[in-house]
């Protein structure tokens, strides 16, 4: 075990033992804090000044807690740290830590709280403290909803901030000379002389004194690296094939596994012949799991192999019998028994309505997340404990679900987070972890690394949520004047959060998220959300209910500005009752030279407006017909997100959210024939690929107080933007994903 | 069988139809070269055989012709390619998992054309997916790579 592992190393026992040199206390403090998981197993000489800041005579390590998905996350964090602790980026190194109380999400736990209550108010702040106060209880160290940035961005830098006044302290010890006339510089303490003492020398006696809490943090104007071009702590390794993924984890003894799952989704084990798997060269055994088998041998493609070669029956899972089944299901959902939630209504939507009101239908189609990395975990389990090493988003259920299949108890589980080959979501789920634990059960002591088909990974993927909108509404003078919009879908909430054995009592925001919280003053404007039955198990998909929402709720508000003969853009702007997100509107329009929807002969352009994540962010598409097809030449994206921490990750969390939910708009599909998905592959599940790829200028806008994470803003306005860019130019209404169904891509 | 791999030659003891892919990150532990499809649709597993660009996993062992290169043979750490030094200049990775197969697949392309127009980057680098979007940036490199290969 590195001595790393060893310091990072959970145990209930913190508290209790004798921390040999060690101290250690947060500046995260929320009323009463954790303790700092750091504290166990430190050596002699190693401080631990919070969660967040290890320093031992052999470096400075900085702990980042959140996954790393590409987003990232680990250099975000570290460089908020490294702010104010006056470390340079190329001194630090970063681990995630392990799963601990002490990494809990404040900032998830306040936006999961939307999902226990119905509206704003008194109600909704009571539900988040006491959510807040919940979250804290079970320690939700999740990775989601773009809060790693909100929820780091102070407590972070106040990790930094302690920790550099206690090692100041220390070397005013050491020296003799005033805190006051110290300084800190470059991982080192400097003296009046300037002399350096390195943090490294001073991480002992550092250990021995109380942290200094509550350290005022630095003004923006002394930042020297939020806001600027820093070089990715993980790009070195990324451009040289020298990064490890969970799917490069090997170890001693390891035996390579893959899983062969009932592909009709929850319909258990059926009738099975393995014979032919054995004439596998390689396969050395097959073992029954839930709901299908674990087949193990000496490398990765042989147990592949062994898998392919299995006859099996599988009964069918509970999923309707076909696609139209899924349709109809929702399409039954829009009445009064299944109302979840009507968060806004403003005015009175149904007398402005009448009796001749515009009215549209809308539809988006389950989406597989896909990210390039199947999924794969290594798994060892002892008769006292057990060992995980993956790339996972929600690091304590996995520990519990862990200890639960093993009946160890979750302090004896060790969680190792990997570097994570893409997400968008997908490692917010555990069941690849809960497999390979069922297959190293049943063989105790050896690790077993378990890896995902892209096949196995595609079929068993919990996907986006399928939903459908209906809109109604009428104009008046030149403008929009009702605007009435009702929302079906199965609750994505409630599909995960069952798979964690939780119930999330109350009306599920995500069904109108995207759509009731858009800040246009419509003078009649309603937003009702429908909880349709669960029909294939869902998950949550970059952006979530605002991925769909976004769609429908654009795309109706365009369909009637057009009636109005009113400008897309223009109309947005007059509607809108939020100067934050007018801003971004009118950066819009300043960087795309908007012109109206036509600028010039056989082009079209977009636009598109949603608040997601508290992010307002806006898109202009240009499209033009070519001989090949409608090809997207141009987008320019705009958000708002109080301070662009990181420019470089900033601007390519945008410019891919616009790829991501462009490429999905025009070809992105997953359809259920007899409860099976059709779509196992990257030929059957196209997105956008590089000669498809459009110019993308991207601007952040810094002018609100609250900071906040971009991974899923850019995706939801991408398709209505484009779906209005292809009414430009050809005159025809894409009402429902993917568009590649009514136009031709070039 | 026999297989020289980044200059340095191997014996395997493995199937004929075993695809290289597999070869490369199991029996030899070069996991650089990355699974993402298994049929050829994504290119996260491109290598070089003799300086082209193939698909190891669709390349059967027994099939293979030539001298391989992996992204770990192109370029070190300490001793860069010049796409991988224009991959870091323009921090193209986000999640990084598709970027050996686009470096390979680039590296080929300047090799064969060095100084390639926006339809010969489109049309040779179509066949590598990047899920998290980071075609921009890939086009950008390319560009670098291409005019610091030339100065040369």
């Amino acid at each position: 075990m590195s001595r790393l592992e060893k310091i990072t190393r959970r145990t209930l026992l913190v508290g209790a033992v004798a921390v040999a040199g060690g101290v250690a206390f947060g500046t995260w403090r929320y009323r009463t804090p954790y303790k700092n998981p750091l504290l166990a197993n430190l050596n002699k000489g190693d401080a631990a000044l919070s969660p967040y800041v290890l320093i031992t005579p052999d470096g400075i390590t900085l702990i980042t807690p959140r996954a790393d998905k590409g987003q990232g996350a680990y250099h975000a964090q570290a460089l908020l740290i490294a702010e104010e602790l006056d470390v340079e980026l190329d001194q630090i190194s970063v681990t995630p830590g392990a799963p601990d109380m002490a990494y809990w999400n404040k900032a998830l736990a306040e936006e999961a709280s939307e999902f226990l209550v119905p509206a704003g108010g008194f109600m909704q702040d009571t539900a988040q403290i006491a959510v807040s106060a919940a979250s804290k209880f079970i320690g939700l160290q999740i990775t989601g909803g773009s809060t790693t940035i909100p929820d780091g961005f102070d407590k972070l830098r106040a990790a930094g901030a302690s920790a550099r006044e206690t090692l100041k302290l220390a070397a005013a010890e050491q020296s003799g000379v005033p805190v006051s006339d110290l300084r800190t510089q470059s991982g080192a303490v400097i003296l009046p002389d300037d002399s350096r003492l390195p943090y490294t020398e001073l991480a002992a006696r550092a250990a021995t004194l109380d942290p200094v809490q509550d350290v005022p943090l630095r003004e923006p104007s002394e930042w020297r690296l939020i806001g600027k071009e820093t070089q990715r702590l993980d790009i070195l390794p990324k451009s040289t094939g020298t990064q490890d993924y969970g799917i490069d984890m090997s170890m001693p003894g390891m035996v390579h596994a893959t899983v062969l799952m009932n592909p009709s989704q929850g319909g258990g084990l059926g009738k099975y012949d393995t014979s032919e798997a054995f004439k596998i060269r390689g396969v050395s055994s097959v073992v029954e799991i839930t709901g299908g088998l674990g087949i193990i041998a000496d490398n990765t493609w042989r147990a592949i192999q062994g898998a392919r070669a299995i006859e099996a029956s599988w009964p069918k899972g509970p999923m309707p019998d076909t696609m139209e089944a899924h349709w109809q299901a929702l399409s039954d959902s829009f009445n009064d028994s299944a109302a979840d939630s009507r968060k806004r209504d403003d005015g009175d939507v149904d007398t402005a309505l009448g009796s001749d009101a515009m009215t549209a239908e809308y539809r988006a189609p389950y989406l597989a997340h896909a990210p390039l990395e199947p999924l794969n975990a290594v798994v060892r389990v002892d008769n006292d404990g057990a060992e995980v090493w993956t790339g996972t988003q929600v690091p304590r259920f996995l520990q519990a679900n862990v200890a639960r299949l093993t009946g160890l108890s979750p302090d004896q589980i060790k969680v190792h987070g990997q570097m994570i080959g893409g997400s968008f979501g997908h490692r917010l789920e555990d069941e690849v972890v809960k497999q390979a634990t069922e297959i190293a059960m049943q063989l105790k002591g050896t690790p077993v690394k378990l890896t995902y088909s892209r096949e196995e990974d595609m079929l068993h993927d919990f996907p986006r949520q399928v939903a459908m909108a209906r809109m109604r509404g009428s104009v008046k003078e030149g403008k929009v004047e009702a605007y009435d919009l009702s929302i079906a879908m199965p609750s994505v909430t409630g599909s995960q959060m069952a798979r964690q054995n939780q119930t999330v009592p109350g009306p599920d925001s995500q069904i109108v998220a995207g759509a009731f919280e858009q800040p246009f003053a419509i003078p009649h404007h309603r937003v009702t959300g429908y909880r349709a039955p669960e029909l294939a198990p869902i998950s949550s998909w970059r952006s979530v209910g605002a991925s769909s929402n976004g769609f429908f709720y654009n795309a109706g508000l365009d369909e009637l500005i057009h009636a109005a003969g009113a400008d897309p853009l223009e109309e947005r702007l007059r509607l809108c009752n939020d100067p934050l997100s007018q801003k971004v509107l009118e950066a819009i329009g300043e960087m795309s030279n908007w012109s109206g929807p036509v600028p010039s002969a056989g082009t079209g352009r977009g636009v598109a407006f949603t608040k997601s994540f508290g992010v307002p962010c806006a898109e202009v598409v240009d499209v033009r017909q070519t001989e090949d097809g409608l090809r997207i030449t141009d987008v320019w994206v705009a958000a708002e997100v109080g301070t662009v921490v990181d420019p470089v990750n900033f601007e390519n969390n945008v410019a891919g959210g616009v790829i991501f939910g462009l490429g999905h708009a025009m070809f992105g599909e997953i359809t259920y024939e007899d409860g099976v998905a059709e779509q196992e592959n990257y030929d059957l599940y196209p997105s956008m690929r590089i000669n498809q790829c459009p110019e993308i200028t991207v601007r952040g806008l810094e002018n609100g107080d609250r900071v906040l994470g971009v991974g899923e803003p850019p995706v939801p306005p991408a398709a209505p933007a484009l779906a209005s860019a292809i009414f430009a130019l050809t005159g025809e209404r894409m009402r429902e994903m993917p568009f590649s169904e009514f136009v031709q891509f070039a | 069988m026999q297989i020289t791999v980044d200059g340095k030659r191997h014996e395997v003891d493995v199937e004929d139809d075993m695809p290289l892919l597999w070869v490369l990150r199991d029996e030899l532990g070069i996991t650089g070269v990355k699974y993402g499809c298994g049929i050829a649709q994504c290119g996260a597993c491109t290598v070089h055989i003799d300086g082209e660009a193939v698909r190891s996993c669709q390349v059967l062992a027994g099939d293979v012709w030539g001298d391989v290169t992996t992204i770990q043979g192109l370029g070190t750490p300490e001793a860069l390619h010049a796409v991988q030094s224009a991959w870091i200049d323009h921090q193209v990775a986000q999640c990084g998992y598709c970027q050996s197969g686009q470096i390979m697949q680039a590296a080929a392309l300047l090799a064969e054309t060095p100084n390639p127009s926006d339809q010969d980057i489109d049309d040779a680098m179509s066949g590598n997916l990047c899920r998290c979007g980071t075609y921009p940036r890939i086009s950008a490199a390319i560009k670098t790579a291409a005019s610091k290969l030339r100065e040369v």
